[in-house]
């Protein structure tokens, strides 16, 4: 296929996937499977499409004058359409059996919201200019509104309120007044390769209007506006797996990330020094998550605030400048996606098959979920950095490019930071395998296989991503 | 015939009024104002098209008297622009009229009902048109003593409606009043009444202090017609109060005219470059709007009636099209325009949305909508979509007038203004999340009224939905609209596109 059906594809198909919810709403298996298969589909075209080479450009229709719905695949853009492609047919599967064993109401319109915050997150990884990526940013925040919300009861609606007020307001006072600055300065929104703001705007100007885009892209979870990710976690799993794991907040750091690549562009940013400050703002925000999730005895909420302090890494990347750090950042969407999902995955499995969520019940878990905790436990080496798998690799990158630029206190951040994520994701195992059971032990019971076959899958994934690093690994120039 | 157009857009429904006064059966009447509102839109739609084609102004001479003698009609981009606005939602609401007026009106004011309904429309498309600043006024009248018997036929279900319309009226003539005062010192001044005349001889006189008190009072006795912050009181009870289809038209529309006449008097006659202008007017202008932004919305806030929530919110979006105009730019004005009619659009959906459940419920209040997202969902959807609208969310119209009104900023360089621009839109979202979350999480009260809706029911509200939608996502020959609009008073050598 060319790449302009495989764009076709990509944002289609999820559109297709709800539309068929709606269709089959009466008949839960034909339902439930069309999203799979689809998935499944959407997972082979994004591949397709990151093999293909950069280049091609779809203009879907003009809002206004010079404002247009444009989808330009570029090298970052397929890497998180792969992402998102890749593992929303696992998620899906998993959110089969995640639904019928914990027994949630409302799945048609549950899977309706899931598929079309696939499409919001294709829309944004595929955006050609920044118009059209802050179009399908605002639908992901919508869309993924009633999911956040879906259980309906009154800590549920408060929730829901946090989420939609911290990242609309965001989005309204800061991202889109630096979009519209941007279109006033440069006269375009277009991501081009070395950004189009060099020689456009006063240096002086540059950290102020990174500051927009930093603090307006709240899907990034950059502290403090990281309040709605833990807030989102009254979601079932499935929702923060893909969505508040993977999709949402890995469209917030993949929109920083662009944005400082094709808007400023990095060597812009590292002439001017534009960027010192987020350096030291995302050192903040790694460091403070962390200790903030050694607190939380939750499973979800501590998984929550690792992903505030993993997005750090990510922001950390787009902040260093150079182009190092920000291959190292791309690699860390894709490394920690697969890592956190597959935690998010477990968290739901001990929560259908065992009903709990508190960590300090988890004791002795592992000898009753082996492969659960087999899974969790890869998943958790991996972001804590450890070879061979893939969280090593981009944890390895980022430090190089703070070396690159000097700056030997985020190295010193960095690894403060993987020693903490030891201690609190490998309290999680070491309780699981080691400590004594509080509750009797009943031999094996794991969750439903639906679950079990995506957790292992993206367990796995960790795993080989060490091994295939090179496919995934992105030249931005230097 | 076609080059009658001009004149038959405001005959047309200025005498079918009489015969829907006689005409006594309820259906006839409603049929009369069908029909002849239906054919002024397709009218106001022929002026519009005929008049992008050409691309120059068409000068319809009553009764071939020419300028300054007579009195002249006057299409050009601004009023071809505004004139489907007033048509096209005089045409929707009166489709929704038929069930809301029958809900809400008693049977036997029918045939004065519509009759006072065609005059209010006439009156507007009037205003719109003419070329003459005298008869801007006349018309202004013949809208506004209809719309105050309009709100008042709310009576017969909410008492309140009386001394609401009875406020209405006195300020309103008070808006008037400033109007024809100033109007009566530029006649003094200049000995002419014609808008094209004015602009031409008023640089003789540009230095005097009459012409400054005429200025002030002209843009007093307007800043009260459109309700901007702080001379709004009047605007809340009376659509608050008033029948449902009446609240629906006159929020679309009504104080859009007088933005149209508005702009038409500032840049029109006295003319952007006029001395003092941009200073004070522009600034007082620019203040108030933004004042009034903050004002509506927190407002609209703490509101709990939907009708008086979203009169408090139409105070906030008066308020963003007159930042539009104080910006005093091309792209600004395109920004006025554009909202003027985005703005026409989504409330219309709003209230002729919250019309319907008020007609069934007796009121539309957050009690009354309460889990009521299972009971009428498609009403319930228009709300939402009307909502978002307001909001600004990217593929609804709302966007695109944000947009071009930040752009407007941002030229000027009004870096703090965009900003709180920004802050007041993304305020609104707590008015309307809180009425989306009361209709589909929360669950429905015991013993709240049964609610249900028919397809005549929603049609109305959905048609502006879809316009909405639409607007939103393909808006682009509305923009270029907006700005051969806002070219007509500012060359386009002083603002790019």
């Amino acid at each position: 296929m060319s790449a302009e059906n495989l764009i076709y594809a990509l944002l289609g198909l999820p559109l297709l996937a709800s539309a068929l919810v709606l269709v089959f709403r009466n008949q839960p298996n034909l339902r439930d499977g069309q999203a799979v298969l689809l998935g499944l589909l959407s997972a082979a075209a994004a591949f397709q499409l990151y093999l293909l080479p950069t280049g091609a450009s779809l203009t879907l229709v003009e809002l206004a004058p010079g404002l247009t719905l444009t989808f330009t695949p570029e090298p970052l853009g397929k890497l998180f359409a792969l992402v998102a492609g890749t593992l929303w047919p696992l998620a899906t599967l998993y959110t089969i059996g995640y639904m019928r064993g914990a027994k949630e109401k409302n799945h048609t319109r549950f899977m309706f919201f899931y598929a079309v915050a696939i499409h919001a997150t294709m829309g944004i990884a595929l955006s050609g200019n920044l118009l059209t990526l802050f179009v399908f940013y605002e639908m992901l925040t919508f869309s993924t509104y009633p999911l956040v919300t879906h259980k309906g009861d009154e800590a549920a609606l408060k929730a829901g309120r946090v989420y939609l007020g911290i990242l609309v307001s965001s989005s309204i006072v800061f991202l889109l007044f630096g979009v519209l600055g941007v279109w006033a300065m440069a006269g375009t929104l277009d991501f081009v390769s070395g950004g189009i703001l060099a020689s456009k705007i006063d240096p002086f100007y540059v950290p102020p209007l990174l500051a927009l885009f930093a603090f307006g892209i709240g899907k990034a979870a950059l502290m403090p506006l990281h309040r709605w990710l833990p807030a989102a976690m009254v979601a079932p799993t499935p929702v923060s797996a893909l969505l508040h794991a993977v999709a949402v907040v890995k469209a917030g750091v993949f929109t920083v990330l662009k944005v400082s690549v094709y808007i400023f562009g990095i060597d812009f940013l590292k002439e001017t020094g534009g960027s010192e400050w987020l350096v030291w703002v995302a050192s903040f925000s790694i460091l403070a998550a962390s200790i903030v999730a050694m607190t939380k005895t939750n499973l979800k909420a501590r998984l929550a605030y690792s992903t505030v302090s993993q997005l750090g890494y990510i922001v950390m990347g787009a902040a260093l400048a150079t182009p190092l750090a920000a291959s190292g950042a791309a690699l860390h969407i894709a490394a920690h996606g697969a890592g956190k999902i597959t935690l998010f995955f477990c968290a739901g499995a001990i929560y259908v098959a065992h009903h709990l969520t508190d960590i300090k019940d988890m004791n002795g878990l592992g000898r009753t979920m082996p492969i659960t905790y087999g899974a969790f436990a890869l998943a958790a080496l991996s972001i804590i950095g450890v070879p061979p798998l893939a969280g090593a690799w981009s944890k390895f990158m980022l430090m190089g490019g703070a070396l690159d630029n000097g700056y030997l206190v985020v190295l010193g951040v960095l690894m403060v930071s993987s020693l903490l994520n030891l201690v609190y994701l490998g309290e999680i195992v070491i309780r699981g395998f080691f400590a004594a059971p509080t509750h009797k032990i009943i031999g094996i019971k794991e969750a439903p296989v639906a679950m079990l076959i995506p957790l292992s899958i993206t367990a796995l994934l960790s795993l080989a991503l060490f091994f295939a690093v090179d496919l995934l690994i992105l030249d931005f120039g230097g | 015939m076609m080059q009658h157009l001009p004149i038959l857009q405001v005959l047309l429904p200025l005498l079918a009024a009489p015969f829907a006064a006689m005409l006594r059966g309820r259906d006839v009447a409603w049929g009369i104002a069908f029909i002849t509102t239906g054919t002024a839109f397709l009218i106001s739609i022929a002026l519009f098209l005929e008049q992008r084609a050409l691309g120059t102004t068409m000068v319809y001479e009553l009764g071939n008297w020419a300028a300054p003698i007579g009195i002249v009609y006057v299409i050009d981009a601004a009023s071809a622009l505004v004139l489907p606005v007033i048509s096209g939602v005089g045409f929707i609401a009166t489709l929704a009229a038929r069930q809301l007026v029958a809900a809400e009106i008693d049977p036997r004011d029918h045939s004065l009902f519509y009759a006072a309904w065609l005059l209010t429309i006439a009156g507007m498309l009037g205003q719109v048109t003419t070329g003459d600043a005298f008869n801007i006024f006349v018309f202004l009248e013949i809208s506004s003593l209809s719309a105050y018997a309009l709100v008042a036929m709310g009576s017969g279900r909410d008492r309140r409606a009386l001394p609401a319309a009875f406020n209405y009226l006195i300020l309103g003539t008070v808006g008037a009043t400033f109007y024809v005062i100033g109007l009566g010192l530029l006649y003094m001044l200049t000995g002419t009444l014609n808008l094209a005349d004015l602009a031409e001889r008023l640089p003789q006189v540009e230095e005097t202090r009459a012409v400054f008190t005429a200025m002030a009072f002209i843009a007093l006795g307007l800043f009260l017609k459109m309700a901007l912050f702080p001379l709004h009181f009047w605007l809340v009870p009376a659509y608050a109060h008033a029948p449902s289809a009446v609240t629906a038209l006159m929020a679309s529309t009504a104080t859009k005219v007088s933005v149209y006449v508005l702009i038409r008097l500032i840049f029109g006659v006295f003319g952007v470059e006029f001395p003092g202008l941009a200073d004070a007017v522009g600034l007082a202008i620019l203040t108030l709007g933004i004042a009034g932004a903050f004002v509506g919305t927190l407002a609209a806030i703490v509101e709990t009636d939907l009708k008086k929530l979203f009169a408090q919110s139409s105070i906030a979006q008066l308020g963003y099209m007159a930042i539009g105009i104080g910006a005093m730019s091309a792209t600004g004005l395109a920004a006025a325009f554009l909202h003027l009619f985005n703005h026409a659009l989504m409330k219309g959906a709003l209230f002729l949305a919250i019309g319907m459940i008020a007609a069934q419920a007796g009121r539309a209040t957050m009690g009354t909508i309460q889990g009521a997202g299972k009971q009428i969902p498609i009403t319930m959807t228009a709300i939402l979509f009307g909502g978002l609208a307001l909001i600004g969310v990217p593929l609804t119209a709302g966007f695109i007038s944000k947009v071009y009104l930040v752009r407007a900023l941002l030229e000027q360089n009004f870096w703090l203004l965009a900003g709180l621009t920004f802050i007041s839109s993304a305020l609104a979202l707590a008015y309307v999340w809180k009425i989306i979350e009361a209709a589909w999480l929360q669950p429905r009260p015991a013993g709240a009224p049964e609610l249900s809706e028919t397809a005549s029911q929603y049609v109305p509200a959905w048609i502006m939905v879809f316009a909405t939608l639409g607007f939103g996502i393909y808006a682009t020959p509305l923009v270029e609209a907006a700005f051969a609009a806002a070219h007509v008073f500012i060359p386009s050598t002083m603002g790019a596109n």
